[in-house]
């Protein structure tokens, strides 16, 4: 079999991933990139409206502070604060460090890199490239990785001596040395053929779950398979009930259903209409950001050209918020014919501006559904884009309970509390990207003595049944079966029954996965690959069901319909799901959120708090404040 | 609204193949890429094709149909009659792994070959200022999802194996031109684009432009300027001197 041995091991090669290998890689450390794509084709390419950084390049008021609490208003509360809090302080680094390898943003009249609105974002924030702002990071990111590899060239005669891209290739297991990662175990797409890394590292960044849902955003890549692998690696994933549907998907044709259709449009001026023409989002401001948004279309529109005097269009409230106001329209009958809304940019900016600010949406909508987006409106719906739910890792390392797993961007929970705001990702990737490599290479250092690989029989045999078994289940059906069951049941509104049902369909479709057959042979097999991936999108789709149905209360991207309110005793609990030691069921526990920092609980006003606290909680506030 | 088509897949692995027939449900609005997947999920499970973003956006499912390079996820089926046959292949520039799967390795060599950016020594992270009107150009060329068509239409390497160690292919000449425009690099690119990446190869017949999903005017925007570039670099050194030191004047 083949044998590779290094430092760190990086899972996936997205935004996250290849920022973790750089700097593992800058530290002196021999590290492997395992993608299941090609290098360059990961799905930060997809991410269009840009970085979030509080440069304040746009409005010079912007800081940490203000992104800080944004990021927290967005989350209701929910988020890890330390994360939020590194996020927001190492953002701007993170975006000036891509501009010195080479990428390109968008800029300012006086040369800075210029930044746009966006939902939830109180100032102009996001740093962008049009509407490309995640291929512009992959391709900086990639180019980076080469230019590391040039100069190993140089120094050791082999570009490849210190970072490896090991592309189309899947991992099924990570490896132990007791309760230690010492390894991971997969295969070759190309060639079937398996492969061992044996490494005291493993990095984590594996990006989302989408595919366990029909209506997605999200490419074939999007299997969970980094929270699987922590899972049966013994690690907890956290806030997995907590999945956010992008309020603007494409709904029509068919076929294209889910396609994201960047936050953008609306951030530079698209607004939302019903059937009967009526600017629906005035209608949808929840009391807990009544006093930070528009009441008037009149005043929304001033907004554009001066934030300092009027309140943002409703529009631009969290992406939980717009979805859920979408849903409730279509539902009440007000929809587009389509089944979604309208999303109009074509009577808000000239034509050429619209093309040259959202060129890649233009481009989407004429090639794929024959629409003009700066001559007619886009029909637009709810379209599951991306988990707050992860790996529960420690802020400042990215450090998983099990001693040597890190995990950075989607596949770790907690930054984003319980709903995400847009920009908000592909900075995180790159702030804890960078600090979880890092951690990989400290852990490293630490080591006495590398650990060994165990439990490369188990893995082989699990990676091959599929092809064993002859006259089994298709594992298309049994995915798309998941996929109708996800989203039907366990969708942007939830409720008891529903949940449980899904639960009982969740424990069939097991069974049946347990018994796909995949014919072929093992070269470039996706049959085979899909009943591999299934282990790894039911785990996840349990761990989502078990939590929502135990959380009883409404908040970010947990709707119960049957628990609309929001709860402050809820908001000190996190859902904690793990897996049995055999890895064939989930159970989930409460753990207590620990409480914010004084000097970070300071940043926001008493009266905001009083929306979402304990009264205990408000007693450690008072005090904080009397401290500081 | 739904119609049997008529597909015609190249199927094989090892540098053994052939083309299968196959009839399959289209409905409306599907592109090629859906029809694909149907194949795969009802007769031919393990049918080979690399796709990955479904929305144009990563250049990952390219492929030959009707014999022109496409992505599979943008060609609309409502482009073709109904009774047509639609044949659909691997790109031909590259070896074939497996049915529509080809061995693209090629590019990221050429990709390691291309010196990467190199900014001023004294510019720090946060210093950069740029204006718009100076980074478009090179922005056009980072639009680039590198699907590899362009590599794949080239003459130069199409049916010439014997060019592949000489020539970086548009893509990655586009890549230097892009470096070359860029304000703050300060790498001399012109003699190496020529000397050591085969800009003399390409006889501008645009292939490349034509094929270009993002619409990058690869030929007359990057290619011909560059070609200038280093024309003007071998008839008057003084005046590439005079650029380089004044360049970044404002």
């Amino acid at each position: 079999m083949e044998r590779h041995e290094y430092d760190v091991v990086v899972i996936g090669a997205g935004g996250a991933g290849l920022r973790a290998a750089i700097e593992a890689r800058q530290q002196g450390k021999r590290t492997a990139i395992v993608c299941k794509s090609l290098f360059g084709k990961a799905h930060t390419v997809m991410a269009e409206g840009g970085a979030a950084a509080a440069m304040g390049n746009v409005n010079s008021s912007d800081n940490w502070m203000v992104h800080f609490r944004d990021t927290m208003r967005g989350g209701k509360f929910l988020n890890n604060w330390r994360m939020a809090e590194l996020h927001a302080k190492e953002a701007p680094d993170r975006v000036w460090e891509l501009e010195a390898w080479g990428a390109l943003f968008d800029r300012t009249k006086d040369g800075k890199i210029s930044q746009r609105n966006f939902g939830g974002h109180e100032y102009p924030r996001l740093a962008h490239v049009g509407d490309r702002t995640g291929l512009e990071l992959i391709r900086t990111l990639q180019q980076r990785v080469v230019a590391l590899q040039q100069e190993d060239e140089k120094l050791h005669g082999d570009p490849e001596a210190y970072i490896k891209v090991f592309a189309e290739c899947t991992v099924t297991r990570l490896l132990k040395d007791g309760d230690a990662i010492s390894g991971a175990f997969g295969y070759w797409r190309e060639t079937g053929d398996f492969i061992v890394f044996d490494a005291p590292a493993v990095v984590l960044a594996t990006g989302g779950i989408g595919k366990s849902y029909v209506v997605t955003s999200n490419s074939w890549e999007y299997t969970g398979d980094g929270h699987a692998l922590a899972l049966l690696a013994g690690a907890r994933l956290i806030n997995m009930e907590f999945i956010q549907f992008h309020p603007t998907g494409m709904v029509w044709p068919p076929s294209v259903r889910g396609i994201l259709v960047t936050e953008s449009v609306r951030g530079d001026g698209g607004v939302l209409r019903n059937s009967e023409g009526r600017r629906f989002m005035f209608d949808y401001i929840p009391d807990v950001f009544k006093d930070k948004y528009a009441t008037t279309e009149e005043e929304a529109d001033r907004w554009y050209d001066d934030q300092a005097n009027n309140r943002r269009p409703p529009e631009l409230l969290p992406r939980d918020e717009v979805a859920r106001a979408i849903n409730a329209e279509v539902k009440a009958g007000r929809g587009s014919p389509q089944g979604g809304v309208f999303l109009d940019v074509s009577t808000r900016l000239p034509a050429a501006e619209i093309t040259r600010r959202l060129p890649s949406m233009h481009h989407q909508f004429k090639e794929l559904a024959d629409v003009d987006i700066t001559k007619e409106p886009m029909q637009v719906g709810p379209t599951c884009h991306y988990v707050m739910g992860g790996v529960e890792v420690d802020a400042d390392t990215g450090a998983a309970s099990v001693p040597g797993l890190f995990a950075a961007g989607e596949v770790s929970g907690g930054m984003h509390g319980s709903n995400r705001l847009g920009g908000n990702s592909l900075s995180d990737l790159l702030v804890f990207g960078r600090r979880a490599g890092a951690g990989a290479a400290a852990y490293v250092d630490g080591l006495a003595k590398r650990p060994a690989v165990t439990g490369l029989d188990e893995a082989q045999t699990e990676a091959l049944a599929p092809l064993e078994r002859s006259g089994g289940e298709n594992p298309y059906e049994v995915h798309h079966e998941l996929q109708r069951t996800m989203n039907d049941l366990v969708g942007i509104i939830r409720k008891s029954e529903e949940i449980s049902e899904a639960l009982q369909v969740i424990e069939k479709l097991k069974e049946r996965a347990k018994n796909t057959a995949s014919s072929g042979s093992r070269i470039y097999n996706p049959g085979w690959h899909l009943a591999i991936d299934l282990r790894n999108m039911l785990l996840v789709s349990e761990c989502v069901a078990k939590a929502a149905l135990l959380r009883e209360e409404s908040r970010g991207g947990h709707t119960r319909d049957d628990y609309p309110g929001m709860s402050a005793e809820w908001r000190r609990r996190l859902l904690v799901c793990s897996a049995k030691p055999d890895g064939t069921s989930i159970t989930v526990e409460e753990d207590v959120q620990p409480s914010m920092r004084g000097d970070l609980i300071s940043l926001f006003e008493r009266s905001e708090l009083e929306k979402y606290l304990t009264e205990e909680e408000l007693a450690e506030y008072d005090a904080a404040v009397k401290e500081s | 609204m739904g119609y049997k088509a008529k597909f015609r897949v190249w199927r094989g692995e090892g540098g053994e193949g052939r083309l299968e027939d196959f009839t399959v449900e289209v409905n409306e609005g599907e592109v090629v890429l859906d029809v694909i997947h149907r194949l795969q999920a009802t007769q031919a499970p393990d049918l080979a094709v690399r796709w990955n973003c479904k929305a144009g956006k990563c250049g990952s499912c390219s492929m030959e149909i009707n014999g022109k390079p496409r992505l599979g996820c943008m060609t609309r089926m409502s482009t073709f009659e109904e009774s047509e046959t639609i044949t659909v292949t691997p790109l031909r520039t590259f070896p074939v792994i497996k049915d529509l799967v080809t061995d693209v390795s090629f590019n990221y060599q050429k990709a390691r070959e291309i010196p990467s950016f190199t900014p001023p020594a004294d510019v720090k992270p946060g210093e950069y200022r740029m204006q718009q009107v100076d980074v478009e150009r090179s922005q056009e060329f980072r639009k680039c999802i590198e699907c590899f068509m362009c590599q794949n239409v080239c003459h130069v390497i199409r049916d010439h194996e014997e060019n592949k160690p000489n020539f970086a292919g548009p893509r990655y000449l586009m890549r230097i031109a892009e470096l070359d425009m860029h304000p703050y690099d300060v790498a001399d690119r012109k003699e190496s684009a020529q000397e050591e990446h085969g800009l003399g190869y390409c006889n501008i017949t645009k292939c490349c432009t034509e094929v270009c999903p993002e619409h990058i005017k690869i030929t007359d925007n990057a290619l011909i300027p560059m070609k200038e570039r280093v024309v003007d670099r071998k008839y008057d050194p003084l005046v590439w001197l005079g650029s380089k030191i004044f360049k970044r004047q404002r």
